[in-house]
């Protein structure tokens, strides 16, 4: 017991504290910290393996079994009994097939408003996100509320908010009541687009406004005080220092709240109603199929969506730079610790 | 008794991998797998204990306390009610979601008539042993939608027809005694009492025709009553026919023309009876649970109700309601089947006609004058009821449904023609009664 009078740390410092060591020495240190970092590296896959292990079976199989799935058709009905076949056919690719054959209008339609949604609303999302990041940012009297005021959309469920802005949009509501002119915003056509997209970027700028918010705070004062010695304005301020500081924080946002648009589903269908053709999405077609108990061809969907989202996802990260890792200069820019696949990281000059 | 096929173990799995993938709110789930047992017979109801009731949620509050008046009774076989959104679609999905994953927390099932096909095909639901319940003493239309392929699947528990609601106190004022017959009776109606200065700005008529299930419900209305049908009597699609066309023309020809306001097209149930309710509407048709609350608005005491008017006389209502039927991984069937005696016993359902008011599947209650003299509206809702025709009684109703809505909304919001949009409606419905 009176040996460990010694601290360990004192033990484990001896080697690094001498100055100068011989040759061999530093050989044997050589081998005995490969030696360390293989047991450490040892360590980390074990430590991690949990993770991976649930990772495997919350994202990985499910994935798999989707996939999996959308090779089969739906059930048939035997003629003779009246009863739904118990099993579903093996159809290979025929799901696919049919979305792009069959059903290929519906498809693209639904296809093409879900990136109409994803564009313009994280398009509009984003100047508007910033700009209240910005109001945020400023020191005033009553800033928390006012902070606790824009992030009131965001608190709200998204299914809520679809009732709340189908009683706004309504035939009656106040909409209608503001422009003078009686729109039916939850019937076919533009204008329930417009409804949906105002509903959504209400909803969620306050997201991006957030996000950015953190990445304004991070920005040192010293920066804008020597802009200001240097004699630049405002607006010089803002577009070469603010905006170029928080575009790691910003192109996060913008890319979660993209793949959350691809997503939509439960805005349009509560707002404007299920099957509307201006305004179904991919997700939409997808629970069309799975509520008609076709889980086959739902699954279809739901993997060329996953592709298509996948996609937008790396088209980020590989063409604007989007930093999800936060390695970039060593300092975690959100708390998320995932990686995309293939996210070779590329330079996000500050 | 049910085998297990490695498949059906990994059914809920399955569904939150589509879930997860693609990111969905969905409430529906589930997946192939060996139910397997093949029904042929009725299926054997023991067991005795504590069930679940599961309907949709209780907007008038008189089903626990039914429910209490049960459990007072059989303190070992406690019902216990799940309440589901309001919203069918949102029911049908967890109920298909629990069929799905064999779970056995749902016992007794309210099914709207519609789903009827769908549940027994897919053996969710379990045959009964159709000499135990009164179905003599019932609605014989009814009994008819509780009904797959000549077997009892359900139990009529209540019953609902459309009607027309009207402002008899306008009409009496532009000197008409009698509510319309026909259509076009109700548009010359219209036109007399347009006129005086109380109706300015008031429209003429309107039902349900968002795009979603009321617009089926009202489109089959508006066909059957011209003398065309959606489905004949063996289930084919049949509505590419002049009788259809009138139907649907009467729809379209009235948005048109104002008959119907253009914002009839966002209405949905509640929509209208506000409407109908502040005097923006002259005629409306709706259910009868309108009754009940208009007698609490402003127009108390100047509505009354009539048979829906067609193209050469009364027309044909589509039919509503909901029936009782057991879920098939239930436990405790022979307590699920006392219930449902119980449930849509000839006195249980003279007390929710009392208190929500819910159409009962009685006959003889419709005859009742005390019950007649406290709803005046009990004769004209027989009649319907008994002239309603079903909706398509087929495995796919999901599938027939969206596209009567596509096509009828189409034509309604004058993006089709109404021929074209029957033509079309034809071969999708061709298509999905094909199997």
């Amino acid at each position: 017991m009176a040996k460990t009078e010694i601290p360990p740390e004192a033990v484990i410092d001896d080697d690094r504290t001498r100055p100068r060591s011989t040759p061999v020495k530093r050989a044997r240190r050589a081998r005995r910290q490969s030696g360390a970092t293989a047991g450490s590296g040892r360590m980390a896959a074990l430590l991690v393996s949990p993770t991976l292990l649930v990772l495997s079976i919350v994202v990985l199989y499910p994935t798999l079994m989707a996939l999996n799935e959308s090779l089969y058709g739906p059930k048939g009905l035997d003629p003779k009994t009246g009863f739904i076949s118990p099993t579903e056919p093996f159809v290979g690719l025929k799901n696919y097939a049919d979305i792009f054959g069959a059903a290929a209008d519906r498809f693209w339609n639904a296809f093409w408003n879900t990136t109409f949604f994803a564009v313009v609303t994280v398009g509009l999302e984003t100047v508007i996100g910033v700009a209240m990041a910005l109001i945020m940012h400023k020191a005033f009297r009553g800033r928390a509320l006012v902070r606790a005021g824009i992030l009131v959309p965001w608190a709200v469920p998204t299914a809520i908010s679809g009732l709340l802005w189908r009683w706004i949009f309504n035939s009656d509501g106040i909409a209608n009541a503001l422009i003078g002119h009686q729109v039916l915003w939850t019937t076919e056509g533009f204008h329930a687009k417009v409804a949906v997209i105002v509903a959504e970027v209400w909803k969620t700028a306050p997201f991006i406004g957030l996000l950015v918010l953190a990445g304004l705070q991070v920005i040192p004062k010293e920066v804008y005080e020597a802009a200001r010695i240097d004699g630049s304005g405002a607006l010089r301020q803002f577009w070469h220092i603010t905006l170029p500081l928080v575009k790691p924080a910003l192109l996060v946002a913008m890319l979660f709240r993209c793949m959350d648009a691809l997503r939509m589903f439960d805005l349009p269908y509560i707002l404007i109603g299920a099957q509307k053709n201006s305004v179904e999405t991919l997700s939409m077609l997808a629970q069309n199929e799975a509520s008609n108990v076709r889980f086959g061809p739902a699954s279809a969907y739901a993997v060329l969506l996953f592709l298509y989202v996948f996609l937008v996802a790396l088209a980020f990260v590989r063409l604007l730079g989007a930093d999800l890792v936060g390695d970039g200069d060593g300092r975690p820019k959100n708390g998320r610790r995932w990686r995309m696949p293939l996210a070779r990281r590329t330079e996000v000059t500050a | 008794m049910k085998t297990n096929t490695p498949k059906t173990t990994t059914r809920a799995v399955r569904c939150s991998a589509a879930l997860a993938v693609g990111g969905l709110l969905l409430t529906a789930c589930g997946s192939s797998g060996g139910s397997g047992s093949g029904q042929e017979g009725t299926a054997s109801f023991e067991g005795r204990g504590p069930i679940s009731y599961v309907a949709g949620k209780d907007t008038t509050g008189t089903v626990q306390p039914t429910i209490d008046r049960w459990n007072k009774l059989h303190p070992k076989e406690k019902v216990t009610f799940i309440q589901l959104p309001t919203d069918a679609d949102a029911q049908r999905q967890q109920m298909i979601q629990n069929a799905e994953t064999k779970a056995d927390a749902y016992t007794v099932l309210s099914l709207d008539v519609v789903w009827t096909s769908e549940f027994a095909a897919h053996q969710w639901i379990d045959k009964l042993p159709e000499q135990q319940f009164r179905l003599s003493k019932m609605l014989r239309p009814a009994v008819e939608t509780a009904k797959y392929r000549g077997g009892l699947y359900a139990v009529p528990a209540s019953s609902d027809g459309g009607m027309l609601y009207y402002r008899t106190d306008l009409l009496k004022k532009a000197g008409i005694s009698e509510p319309p017959a026909t259509w076009a009776q109700m548009t010359a109606d219209c036109a007399k009492v347009t006129k005086p200065a109380e109706a300015k700005g008031m429209s003429c008529y309107a039902g349900q025709f968002q795009k979603y299930e009321g617009l089926t419900v009202n489109f089959s209305e508006a066909v059957n009553s011209a003398g065309g049908t959606v489905t004949d009597a063996s289930g084919k699609p049949d509505v590419d026919t002049p009788e259809a066309k009138k139907g649907l023309d009467f729809l379209v020809g009235s948005v048109k023309d104002g008959t119907i306001p253009k914002e009839a097209i966002t209405y949905q149930e509640e929509d209208g009876r506000q409407a109908f309710q502040s005097g923006k509407l002259l005629f409306l048709r709706n259910w009868p649970y309108v009754y009940a609350l208009a007698a609490k608005s402003g127009i108390a005491g100047k509505y009354a109700v009539a048979p829906l008017p067609g193209l050469n006389g009364p027309g044909s209502s589509s039919r509503g309601g909901h029936n009782m039927a057991v879920s098939s991984y239930a436990k405790n069937k022979a307590t699920a089947l006392d219930f449902i005696k119980f449930m849509t016993s000839e006195e249980t359902t003279a007390t929710f006609l009392k208190d929500a008011s819910l159409a009962p599947p009685y006959a003889s209650l419709y005859d009742d004058p005390t019950l007649i003299k406290q709803y005046p509206y009990l004769p004209v809702l027989k009649q319907s009821i008994l002239h309603a025709v079903p909706r398509p009684r087929v495995v796919q109703y999901g599938d027939v449904t969206s596209a009567v809505q596509q096509e009828a909304y189409a034509a309604l919001t004058g993006t089709k023609s109404s021929a074209q949009a029957l033509k079309d409606l034809q071969q999708d419905l061709q298509k999905s009664t094909a199997q």
